[in-house]
């Protein structure tokens, strides 16, 4: 009797190993060599200016300028779909994980899984019939469009914390003659709040390079700075659009700068919402 | 600590029930009627009728799955929170039914107060376990003062009191459902249900959680559900044993209320055949 492993089963194995390692290798690759090529590209332009000086039309002769407008445009349309979306995605949380009965959580859930599905530039076509239309082109428009799709990246985020708030403190709660709506504000949001500000940072990363929705709400702005959403504002990843366009060179390593910044943003981002959502579990487990 | 229960000598339930004297039956704080709580098609328990006296400790005794969980949770309405859960017959409580349309189960919570068989403190530091539901409760005066008399009522102040502030989750197990004791008492309540309180405890801190209601029952009326015999009898003025039915002809079996009297009176000369199986370990 042997009990070595045959030849043939060994060579399975191997292959296997090695395809999966290989199809693993794929994909970090593909995100490493795009930000590689990004900053080959951007990085040079990276610099103050890019952040404070405004965009400058073509010239001769070299001249400073920037995306000012763009960043502080993309940061009040991502910061008033922050604020509209959340206070709307943590509620749809709580509705579904302590009060909905089985039946209407199920369609809940589903809905913000096909919500969180339909195509950005959908919602951008919908915001412009709805409110484009009418009322013109503004910041609000696309921060209205950028909080469709963050509803539900906030709201599944939160009920998956809350999910895991154990059933006993609720019960600690309620067995005090508190109420349904006082035990949940004070006992299990407060447990939740890890959950909310990862899926809120998660939602924001990717709402932050979204093109299309802002296309159709806030793309006709001129080259001057303002915060007003009541108006249409520059974006960042409009810019970055645009500027491929552009026959200028010094256009073309603007975008590419912009891009990089864009990514380091993203990579930010999602690198601290994992580690708040790893310190947040870390503490639910303590509370069994 | 571990305990030897091989070489541990075991109390008789004879030798320790004749030292309690006849419980005086006082008033009644809840008269059950008829009760029949059911989750689904599944019957949990059936036709339970009795009475519970006022400061009094009423122990809940029987084999596991029999219903005595069900039976308690249905004096609080903490059933309520189950999906499918329907209770029939009537649970009054001081004359009123508290399976009324129009009782409101919170307002019932806030007078009968319930104990869990595992501690569950809030996440929260010691002294907001017990100040969260005295400021919901609108008991806000003094709270500093009430604290401390609800954590010295649960024998717990002298090794909490230098540190308040400290997560409730750092305490010990024991600690910890000692601290459940002193919440559920901190606002008031006129009874307080334990589910198994000590069934997660080690010996010492068990006999800790019995002497308290010795000493506590003076003031509050308890109703205690375990499942561990030498518990009962040392514990419960009043024993009650659930068990079992014969099966239906569906082949269901629901929990029954079999006897129900002086502990003294179950553990000693208990009049029904069941019940003397059970207490002498000859079943369940």
């Amino acid at each position: 009797m042997t009990l070595t492993t045959p030849l043939r089963r060994r060579l399975v194995n191997l292959a296997m190993q090695a395809i999966a390692v290989a199809a693993a290798f794929a994909a970090v690759a593909v995100l490493a060599i795009m930000v590689i090529s990004v900053a080959r590209r951007g990085g040079g332009a990276i610099n103050l200016d890019l952040f404070t000086k405004l965009p400058h039309p073509f010239s001769f002769t070299p001249v400073k300028s920037g995306l000012a407008n763009a960043f502080v445009g993309t940061a009040v349309i991502v910061g008033v779909a922050t604020l509209m979306a959340l206070p709307i995605g943590v509620l749809t949380a709580i509705y579904l994980n302590e009060f909905a009965p089985r039946r209407v959580a199920f369609l809940i859930a589903l809905a913000l899984d096909v919500l969180n599905g339909v195509p950005a530039i959908v919602v951008g076509i919908f915001v412009f019939a709805l409110i484009v239309v009418s009322h013109g082109q503004s910041g609000l428009a696309g921060s209205f469009a950028l909080a469709i799709l963050m509803i539900p990246l906030i709201a599944r985020a939160t009920q998956e914390t809350l999910a895991l708030v154990p059933e006993s403190t609720r019960e600690a709660s309620l067995a005090l003659g508190v109420s349904r709506w006082r035990t949940t504000l004070s006992i299990v949001l407060p447990q939740t709040i890890g959950g909310i500000v990862t899926g809120t940072t998660l939602a924001v990363a990717r709402v932050a390079g979204e093109t299309a929705p802002l296309l159709f709400t806030s793309s006709l702005v001129g080259d001057q700075l303002h915060a007003d959403p009541r108006q249409a504002l520059a974006s960042v990843p409009l810019k970055i659009f645009e500027y491929s366009e552009s026959p200028d060179p010094a256009d073309h390593r603007q975008a590419w700068a912009a891009a990089l910044v864009l990514i380091a943003f993203i990579l930010l981002a999602s690198t601290v919402a994992r580690l708040l959502a790893a310190r947040s579990r870390r503490k639910l487990g303590i509370t069994r | 600590m571990t305990v030897d229960y091989a070489t541990r000598p075991v109390e008789p339930l004879a030798a320790i029930a004749p030292a309690l004297p006849e419980p005086e039956r006082g008033e009644t704080v809840f008269d059950i009627r008829d009760l029949t709580a059911r989750y689904g098609s599944n019957t949990a328990i059936r036709g339970v009728s009795m009475e519970i006296y006022r400061n009094l400790v009423t122990a809940v005794i029987g084999p596991s799955g029999c219903g005595k969980s069900t039976f308690i949770r249905c004096l609080n309405r903490m059933n309520d929170l189950i999906p499918g859960f329907a209770a029939e017959g009537e649970v009054l409580y001081h004359e009123v039914d508290l399976l009324g349309g129009n009782v409101d189960p919170v307002a019932v919570r806030r007078r009968i107060g319930m104990v869990f068989q595992r501690p569950n403190p809030f996440p929260k530091s010691i002294y907001d376990n017990i100040a969260f539901g005295l400021r919901v409760l609108g008991l806000k005066d003094s709270l500093d003062d009430r604290v401390e008399h609800a954590l010295k009522r649960a024998a717990l102040w002298d090794e909490v009191k230098h540190r308040l502030k400290a997560s409730a989750l750092s305490l010990s197990g024991g600690q910890q459902q000692r601290l459940c004791i002193a919440r559920a008492i901190a606002v008031e309540p006129d009874v307080v249900l334990l589910d198994e309180p000590a069934s997660s405890l080690d010996p010492i801190a068990t006999s800790s959680i019995e002497d308290l209601m010795h000493e506590l029952k003076r003031d509050y009326s308890f109703v205690i559900v375990t499942h561990n015999m030498q518990q009962a009898a040392r514990v419960a003025d009043m024993t009650a044993f659930f068990s079992l039915s014969q099966a239906d002809e569906n082949g269901h079996r629901s929990g029954i209320l079999v006897e129900y009297d002086a502990t003294q009176k179950m553990f000693t000369a208990p009049s029904d055949k069941r019940t003397e199986d059970y207490v002498t370990g000859r079943f369940g």
